[in-house]
């Protein structure tokens, strides 16, 4: 499965990539002189740097990354939502309503409850604590209707598609308005019934097909047919 | 383990070993990555009579809180047999020898777990025999390796393993129930080829300072056939790209 513009080459954990030295991205380690692969995955050497796309593996949590969560629960001042990561997102009191605010729970519950789906935004990520989330901007906050849907966040760059080409096609062709997470959770929402399951359809397909070839010309015949 | 015959020949004029092996013959080994559609990870392998399941999930939040470690996730990995796996029944109960495999695995994956990328998780990595018979903790460990990767756990490198030993006054690879019973001695051997180091090292038996040398090259051998092995299932997994439905 190579690519003709990129040399990717599939990598196993500890196999050998290049002695070239570039800065290392994701997914490697530098043993001695020889840059090594750490995850599954396409190993993408470029001019200045050297990384693996991973093919499996949790949602590790990056700034500015834009996540799905569900508030799980609230302590001091802050909401903490399940992100699908082996960490929680922390979204601060503050951050909804206002520097040098003191919510009390309840007020808090009122804004946001337990089991609440909210679109946020990584605003910080240290080693030292849980990640910090923000929904301040315009389009981020709360979810209120469609599907919750979660799949292998290593398959999302492949359902967004160059461009968010696969996205679009998806939703154009369904009327579905579909919001990604990069943590691998995904929010459908379709005034029909029959778009919704194709939408659906369509996301399963690429969680169970994105390793292979001709994956765009599959999920645009399924679209266009009348059945799911 | 009942039922053995006292006079059991483990090489003959023809350096034929009990199983029809030569000494420096493996027994068949199959793996398949990704049996488990709730685990993080999972593989199965059939090492010679051995099957073994593993499992592994993570990383993940850590419970009790006190065991987590604010730089680094920690491993933890439990070995079981079932009651089934050996002819006379084992009891569920984690026994002293279960424990000391849990410990000798755990240690020999740590060196190739990049666990400080994740602080205050865990992995947790369970590995059941279903089915032994001699060399359970090297095909567990080959398991766990194959396991790990499949959950995306970012590694150094995959961990081999593959027991060296001797019977008959004779060096011989990858030492079976039988051979282990009657056998000089059974080296067990953890290994990562691309790094070049030995992660599992046990010896259980006498040998000379040079049999030692020779019995641990040997091993090794073992281990790179087996890595072959562990890599082609993980590929077979993720690379291959046939016809799906």
């Amino acid at each position: 499965m190579k690519k003709f513009e990129s040399k990717k080459r599939h990598v196993l954990p500890g196999d050998f990539i290049t002695t070239a030295p570039l800065r290392l991205q994701g997914n490697v380690v530098l043993e001695g002189k020889r840059v090594i692969a750490t995850s599954i995955g396409l190993s993408d050497v470029s001019a200045d740097s050297v990384r693996v796309i991973p093919l499996t593996g949790v949602y590790l949590p990056k700034i500015d990354d834009l996540v799905i969560g569900t508030i799980q629960y609230i302590f001091g001042n802050s909401w903490f939502a399940d992100i699908n990561s082996c960490y929680q997102g922390m979204l601060l009191g503050q951050d909804v309503f206002g520097r040098g605010s003191y919510p009390t729970t309840s007020e808090m519950k009122e804004r946001l409850d337990n089991g609440d789906i909210i679109y946020a935004k990584i605003a910080n990520s240290d080693r030292q604590r849980e990640p910090l989330i923000s929904i301040a901007d315009q389009s981020l906050g709360k979810i209120d209707s469609g599907e919750l849907v979660k799949i292998s966040p290593t398959k999302i760059p492949r359902l967004i598609g160059k461009h968010g080409s696969m996205i679009q096609s998806i939703e154009a062709s369904t009327n579905a308005t579909i919001t990604v997470g990069q943590n691998g959770v995904i929010v459908v929402s379709c005034d029909e019934t029959n778009g919704l399951l194709k939408a659906l359809a369509a996301i399963r397909m690429v969680d169970e097909q994105a390793h292979l070839v001709n994956l765009t010309d599959k999920v645009k015949k399924m679209l266009e047919s009348d059945g799911v | 383990m009942g039922g053995r015959e006292a006079n059991v020949v483990l090489l003959d004029e023809n350096g034929i070993r009990s199983d029809g092996r030569k000494v420096n013959e493996t027994r068949k080994v199959t793996i398949k990555a990704g049996v488990l559609k709730n685990a993080n990870g999972s593989a199965y392998i059939e090492f010679g009579g051995n099957k073994i399941l593993a499992g592994v999930f993570g990383p993940r939040d850590v419970h009790p809180k006190h065991m987590s470690n604010p730089d680094t996730g920690i491993l933890r990995v439990r070995y079981h047999m079932e009651p089934f796996s050996v002819g006379e029944r084992k009891k569920p109960a984690p026994s002293r020898r279960e424990i000391e495999i849990s410990k000798v695995i755990k240690e020999a994956l740590e060196p190739a777990v990049m666990l400080e990328k994740f602080p205050r998780t865990a992995v947790d990595v369970f590995l059941e025999v279903l089915q032994a018979d001699g060399g359970t903790r090297c095909a567990a460990l080959d398991a766990a390796s194959v396991a790990l990767a499949d959950a995306g756990i970012p590694m150094r490198d995959l961990v081999c393993a593959c027991a060296s030993g001797k019977a008959a006054d004779t060096l011989i690879l990858d030492v079976n129930n039988e051979e282990d019973q009657a056998g000089q001695a059974d080296m067990p051997i953890g290994y990562m080829p691309n790094l070049g180091k030995i992660t599992l090292l046990q010896l259980d038996g006498v040998l000379t300072a040079d049999e030692y040398k020779k019995c641990i090259e040997l091993g090794l051998e073992g281990c790179k056939q087996v890595y072959e092995i562990q890599k082609n299932a993980l590929r077979e997994k993720y690379f291959s790209s046939g016809d799906k439905d």
